[in-house]
């Protein structure tokens, strides 16, 4: 019997430096496959400002681009805001899969989300209109 | 033999519970993804330049 309690005693111990590194978190955000992402979203984002100002264009909860109001560019240009919109909203979601993949927590690409949702929505500038929990739109 | 056996599962067991803790442990660290997003953010929304600009 004793020899078991020596023995679990020892497992315990092998364990006991997982648990302490479990504690100490930091997101890696350093990849190749976000640093694409970055980038294109980089690129797209001087044509997306002009519609986010004009409230063309507004974030919503869960960390996307959605038309908040069509009227507010030409009949012509609306392809091209829409088509801005679902390339923008395709890099995010790819973003926020590849930090959970990264960080080998495919299941936390939810809270990645709900936390880029709020982040945007903070970081916006005044004027900007996001989707409140409601789904009503409001201006920043 | 019979003992050996109670020993294996014993073990086998206390194991299972110590992983269990460990993937309890790993909570989402919402502190440190909130400080990635403000990361990302202000490098595709070239936020950091602005503030310094706005500093000058």
């Amino acid at each position: 019997m004793n020899r078991a309690i020596l023995y679990l005693f020892l497992m315990v111990l092998f364990f006991v430096p997982f648990v302490g590194y479990a504690g100490e978190a930091n997101l890696e955000v350093n990849t190749p496959a976000i640093t694409n992402l970055k980038q294109s979203m980089q690129a797209r984002h001087a044509q997306l400002a002009a519609n986010y100002e004009n409230g063309a264009v507004g974030f919503t909860t869960d960390g996307l681009l959605a038309m908040r109001d069509a009227s507010a560019v030409s009949l012509a240009q609306r392809q091209v805001v829409n088509s801005l919109i679902s390339a923008e909203n395709q890099d995010r979601n790819a973003l926020y899969r590849e930090i959970a993949r990264a960080n080998n927590h495919p299941e936390w690409e939810k809270e990645i989300r709900a936390t880029f949702g709020q982040r945007w929505i903070k970081l916006a500038k005044s004027g900007w209109w996001y989707q409140s929990e409601n789904g009503s739109w409001v201006q920043k | 033999m019979k003992k050996n056996f109670s020993y294996t599962s014993l073990s086998v067991l206390f194991g299972m519970f110590l992983s269990a803790c460990v993937t309890i442990n790993i909570y989402f660290p919402a502190a440190a993804a909130e400080k990635a997003a403000d990361k990302i953010i202000g490098e595709v929304w070239q936020l950091e330049e602005n503030e310094e600009l706005d500093d000058q």
